[in-house]
């Protein structure tokens, strides 16, 4: 069993974002879809720190650590693009000007709750933006392996860990599929190339079916 | 004639008293006013409650504050960074309290406080933990949670440039929380590269008007944050 590469899943969540969506990339995979904007569309990429028209990482003699993004890492402007402050940047976020996110989780649940801030014990907590993107941004997307590293589903039927935001997840792109939370199940919208239901099934702890 | 250009980073801090909610401008290294939080440490108040979107990173500004113990209770959102062992050992230990708070909502209590905005209701957080023990309200069948305005009686902040009266300028993605902040403290106090002669500006595109700018302190050549961390990682590894 194979499924999607991760250049192939970022490729496969950029296809269903239209020409012209104002987009938020989470920290992490998300941040490979800025590399794979399908020829004739365009996006335009909003850093939470104050940047609308964020471009690609600069070449090292050209970094410079204010033009960095959520994730603190030197990125570029693109023509057109814009600097804000804070309160302006979280407006377009809780204001429902953001079009897509894509985000990381650690669980997304089959009624669309989503967990990715806190482990629960232990660690120290870190929200960020991502409460604001679950709750404002106008659709809320994850990619993310379909499993932990360790092999554990990361699709549930309920959350074990403290949650984001609830019934905000519309689609999830994994390395196996294209899913969708139904409330009581996961709708399976594409399957990666040689992956049959009952190998995402196995590796879901929910119900998973073809629509 | 007014002058707000100060002499030095400790005549712009004077005054600064123990128990005060100090608010520090920045977003990683960007927009953070280091030399600022050096002198705060030099100047001595204790008992502080901060407001900064991180926790520190390596040994320098914020984290050195926290190291020399004056920081009580920090308010952020994202208390992690590539090198955050001065925050992590004092959480760990429980000598800070935290008070974490989603960037947006952050952000917005801070305008509020600016703005004299006692609270609004918004529906981030809304049904998580962070929501719990907070009044809530359903406006158009959604549930908001009331949260209510920050504000400092000293905002720390870093700018590019600054005139006399006080009118500030930013560069790049360092404006993140400074230009908030400016608004929701009693006193704020910038530090710049450059300061500029009155008129330079160009009105339109000043960020933050003369109006929330009590002091301005020259900072030509700011400690780089990325270099200090080289530095405490050679040092880590010799």
């Amino acid at each position: 069993m194979t499924g999607w590469t991760l250049d192939q899943m970022a490729a496969r969540t950029a296809a269903d974002i239209a020409d012209g969506a104002f987009v938020n990339l989470g920290i992490g995979l998300p941040e490979r879809v800025a590399d794979h904007v399908p020829a004739g569309r365009e996006f335009i990429l909003h850093s939470e720190n104050g940047i609308l028209g964020m471009g690609p990482r600069p070449a090292a003699e050209d970094e410079d650590m204010e033009l960095i993004n959520a994730g603190k890492k030197p990125v570029t402007l693109v023509a057109g693009g814009a600097f804000f402050h804070h309160a302006d940047s979280f407006a377009m976020i809780r204001g429902g000007h953001i079009d897509v996110c894509i985000l990381g989780a650690f669980e997304v649940s089959c009624d669309g709750d989503l967990a990715n801030w806190s482990t629960g014990t232990g660690g120290v907590p870190a929200v960020g933006g991502a409460m604001d993107l679950a709750a404002g941004a106008r659709a809320v997307r994850v990619l993310t392996a379909h499993t932990t590293k360790a092999g554990a589903p990361k699709l549930l039927e309920r959350l074990t860990l403290p949650a984001t935001g609830r019934g905000v997840v519309d689609r999830v792109y994994t390395d196996l599929a294209v899913l969708e939370p139904a409330g009581d199940h996961f709708r399976v919208i594409e399957l990666a190339p040689g992956i049959s239901l009952e190998e995402v099934a196995a590796r879901t702890s929910a119900p998973v079916s073809l629509p | 004639m007014i002058d707000k250009i100060a002499r030095s980073a400790a005549d712009a801090l004077h005054g600064i008293a123990d128990g005060s909610t100090v608010l520090i401008g920045g977003f990683g290294e960007a927009g953070n006013p280091t030399e600022l939080v050096h002198a705060l440490i030099d100047q001595g108040a204790r008992d502080l409650v901060v407001v900064n979107n991180n926790a520190g990173n390596g040994e320098i500004g914020l984290a050195r504050l926290l190291q020399a113990g004056r920081v009580r209770k920090l308010i952020c959102s994202f208390p992690r960074s590539s090198h955050g062992h001065v925050f992590d050992d004092l959480y760990r230990a429980g000598k800070i309290e935290l008070e974490l708070v989603p960037q947006g909502t952050l952000a917005e209590r801070i305008r509020a406080g600016g703005a004299g905005i006692p609270a609004f209701y918004t529906p981030t957080a809304a049904g998580t933990d962070l929501a719990v023990g907070k009044e809530t309200r359903t406006f158009a069948g959604r549930e908001h949670v009331l949260e209510t305005a920050i504000r400092g009686d000293v905002a720390l902040i870093k700018a590019e440039a600054a005139d006399r009266w006080g009118n500030l300028v930013y560069r790049k993605a360092a404006r993140n929380f400074g230009a908030v902040m400016a608004t929701a403290a009693d006193t704020t106090i910038a530090q710049v590269r450059r300061v500029v002669p009155l008129g330079e500006l160009d009105p339109e595109a000043i960020v933050t008007p003369s109006i929330f700018v009590a002091h301005v302190v020259a900072v030509p050549n700011p400690v780089s944050e990325r270099d200090s961390l080289l530095a405490l990682d050679k040092g880590l590894a010799a």
